[in-house]
């Protein structure tokens, strides 16, 4: 039997290169992944609090977060798609569009 | 069928809303028969009403509530009218009068291209005139008061694209507010004090005892500021002469026989208040005389047919006056009713000799339009002799009334100014005749080629006044040719209470009539001798008197004076206002409160990097902040 601090830790790791990957990288599609990395990183630490307060609650959660998070990548990659159609890039800095 | 006499302002009022919603789709044929009809129609009904009161139930007042009108606390105005003696003859008059003036216009106004405006606008005043003296309290009257000025701004500025009939709109709508102003402060002062007001509440409080002299004094003189202002009296007549920009029909309707007179029918209605104030009485006589006469003087020399005229009337508006003044209130109201028709005879007959004359109205560029004019011609002679005041026509005994009445009363100084008015009357009305009509033709070849006698749609309303200017008179026929001949005045005996009729032996009766009799021939004498025997005569007094020439000429300079004293430091001080406070100190706010928050928003704006990393850095320390407040 693993004991649950294992999983808390793996979790709290991958969210942290999440993060880090973020900050590094410079195109859109890794930043993307990088996201997708702290969500399962979450993903992974609520299975692992079910599974210690013997609940199901967290699993079906993650269930549909998974089913969402499919969704929701298929729409993000389609923007970054659509984005790069019109400025013929995907770099973050040459995208300021939002800039006051 | 006298139940039915507050349809009569509202036909006109329908008429006026087809003709503006409906009226570019009607025909000429249809507007004209339907504007004329309309008025016609109301004068029926006032006929009917007029007979219906006759008599025994002359005593109390009819009065149709039609609604609520205005309810807040105490405060309670009913949208009411009233039918009584003195209602039913402004309203013939108005009607009667009113209606000639619209068959008139048809031929006038035939070729105008604003001939469906003007008879909406014809009609709509027409239903303003006939609720202010149907009105059965101060309110309602001030809503027709109102309407018919405004009435008369868009009928003096029919042609509005003249900068001159623009200017002089604006001038009575303007001056007419001053007057107003008064009006509206004596009606506050009324609700004040005596809380309605309706007339039979005003009348009632008055007997009641609880209005004191000095209250009635001010209220009296608040209300007659008012009357001075729609009756042109010193010193607010400016705009009436110059509101002869407007079309003849207008001038005749409006500034000659209707609307002017609303002042004298307003202080004849509150006769009772003015009964208790000598003052306000006093006032009221004292400008009527010094209109009458100062009015007169200006009349003398002015060149333009339809400018005498208006001097004209403001004079007559004056000796109207003086029987208010006097407590001749009957007498007032009996000359407001034979004036409308000569006055607004002369004016349609003015008109026709401007039709003819291709719009020329300088007399000085007519003469001897007799033989040119033969049914304009006798029909202007006949309103000039009523006005002079030659025995058995119209003005003659309506203004010997007055004049025997302001003796009677002991003010020899008011009737004094009224004789010596009457002389001037008659002098620059057959000025005016002789000048237009008679002697050498002085016309332009060009206005010669098309000289012609008006249309009958012109001529026979002519007529008709005539006929009336000559017998309207004799409703009213002083004591001296026996007693109870006086039908006018016991008709309005119910609204007038004759309280101090002063009693002069009959052979002062004689004198004065005789006195009057004199005047009026000397007038015209005087006027024959100048314009038709030794027309050099004129020339020479203008060349030996060049200074009272000028004064007269320009007439007094008043119009000069106000606008140095009045209307210049106004514009020049509003001037001044808007330079330094509207543009410096509210302009200047306004826009610094927007510079100020846009100033804020682009210091703000620099926050929104367009960076996606430098959001997520600040959720990303955001998030961290919130969790270590959260944990420890």
């Amino acid at each position: 039997m693993i004991p649950t601090s294992y999983y808390i830790i793996l979790s709290i790791i991958l969210f942290i290169l999440g993060i880090i990957a973020f900050f590094v990288k410079k195109d859109l599609i890794t930043q993307f992944m990088s996201v997708e990395i702290m969500l399962n990183a979450a993903n992974l630490a609520l299975i692992a609090f079910s599974k210690a307060s013997s609940s199901l609650d967290g699993q079906i959660i993650v269930f549909f977060i998974i089913t969402v998070a499919a969704a929701e990548a298929a729409v993000g990659l389609a923007i970054i798609l659509l984005v790069y159609r019109q400025k013929k890039t995907i770099k973050t800095e040459d995208i300021q569009l939002m800039k006051g | 069928m006298t139940e039915i006499f507050w349809l009569i302002p509202f036909i006109p009022a329908v008429s006026t809303f087809i003709l503006a919603v409906f009226g570019r789709k009607l025909s000429k044929q249809w507007v004209s028969i339907q504007a004329c009809l309309a008025v016609f129609a109301s004068f029926v009904i006032a006929l009917v009403s007029f007979f219906g009161i006759q008599g025994a139930s002359a005593e109390h007042t009819l009065v149709k509530s039609l609604f609520g009108w205005i309810e807040s606390g105490s405060f309670k105005v009913d949208f009411a009218l009233q039918f009584d003696p003195l209602t039913a003859i402004m309203c013939l008059v108005v009607t009667g009068v009113g209606f000639f003036i619209h068959v008139y216009s048809i031929g006038y106004m035939a070729k105008d291209p604003g001939y469906k405006r003007f008879f909406t606008y014809l009609n709509l005043f027409m239903f303003a005139m006939l609720i202010l003296v149907m009105g059965a309290n101060l309110v309602v009257m001030f809503v027709g008061w109102e309407g018919v000025g405004l009435c008369s701004y868009l009928l003096i500025g029919f042609w509005f694209d003249k900068p001159s009939a623009a200017r002089a709109g604006k001038k009575a709508f303007i001056v007419n507010r001053i007057g107003d102003a008064g009006f509206l402060l004596g009606i506050m002062f009324i609700l004040i004090n005596i809380g309605s007001t309706s007339f039979t509440a005003i009348n009632e409080a008055v007997h009641g005892g609880e209005v004191t002299v000095g209250l009635a004094t001010l209220i009296g003189i608040l209300l007659f500021v008012g009357a001075v202002g729609k009756s042109a009296q010193i010193p607010l007549y400016i705009w009436l002469p110059d509101a002869m920009e407007g079309p003849t029909p207008v001038s005749a309707l409006i500034h000659a026989a209707t609307m002017v007179t609303a002042g004298v029918y307003m202080v004849a209605r509150m006769n009772v208040l003015y009964a208790l104030s000598p003052t306000a009485t006093d006032i009221i006589a004292l400008v009527g005389a010094l209109t009458a006469i100062f009015a007169a003087t200006m009349a003398l020399t002015q060149n333009d047919i339809k400018r005498v005229l208006a001097y004209s009337t403001i004079s007559q508006l004056g000796y109207m006056f003086i029987a208010c003044g006097v407590g001749a209130y009957s007498a007032g109201i009996f000359h407001l009713f034979t004036h409308a028709f000569f006055k607004g005879l002369l004016f349609l007959a003015a008109g026709s000799v401007m039709h003819a004359m291709s719009g020329e109205l300088n007399m000085q560029k007519m003469g001897g339009l007799k033989k040119y004019l033969p049914r304009t011609y006798p029909t202007f002679l006949i309103g000039a002799i009523a006005i002079s005041g030659i025995p058995f026509l119209s003005g003659f005994f309506s203004k010997d009334a007055i004049l025997t009445s302001a003796f009677a009363s002991g003010k020899y100084f008011i009737w004094a100014l009224g004789i010596c008015g009457a002389i001037l009357t008659a002098f620059y009305m057959f000025r005016l005749v002789f000048l237009t009509f008679h002697g050498q033709e002085r016309i332009e070849p060009e206005a010669k080629k098309h000289l012609h006698e008006s249309p009958p749609s012109m001529t026979i309303p002519l007529m008709i006044l005539a006929f009336f200017s000559i017998v309207a008179g004799w409703v009213g026929l002083p004591v001296v040719f026996g007693k109870n001949l006086d039908k006018f005045g016991q008709f309005l005996e119910p609204v007038i209470h004759q309280s101090h009729e002063a009693h002069l032996s009959l052979g002062t009766e004689w004198a004065l009539i005789f006195i009057s009799i004199v005047v009026a021939f000397a007038g015209i004498i005087i006027a024959a001798i100048f314009y038709l025997k030794k027309t050099e005569i004129p020339h020479n007094l203008v060349k030996r008197f060049p200074f009272i020439y000028k004064l007269l000429y320009n007439k007094y300079y008043v119009d000069e004076f106000y606008n140095a004293t009045i209307v210049n430091p106004m514009v020049k001080g509003s001037e001044f206002v808007y330079k330094h406070f509207d543009l410096g100190i509210i302009d200047a706010a306004v826009d610094s409160t927007g510079n100020i928050t846009n100033f804020f928003g682009k210091m703000l704006s620099y926050l929104q990097t367009g960076i996606i990393k430098d959001y997520a850095l600040i959720f990303l320390l955001g998030a961290t902040i919130l969790i270590g407040f959260l944990l420890f």
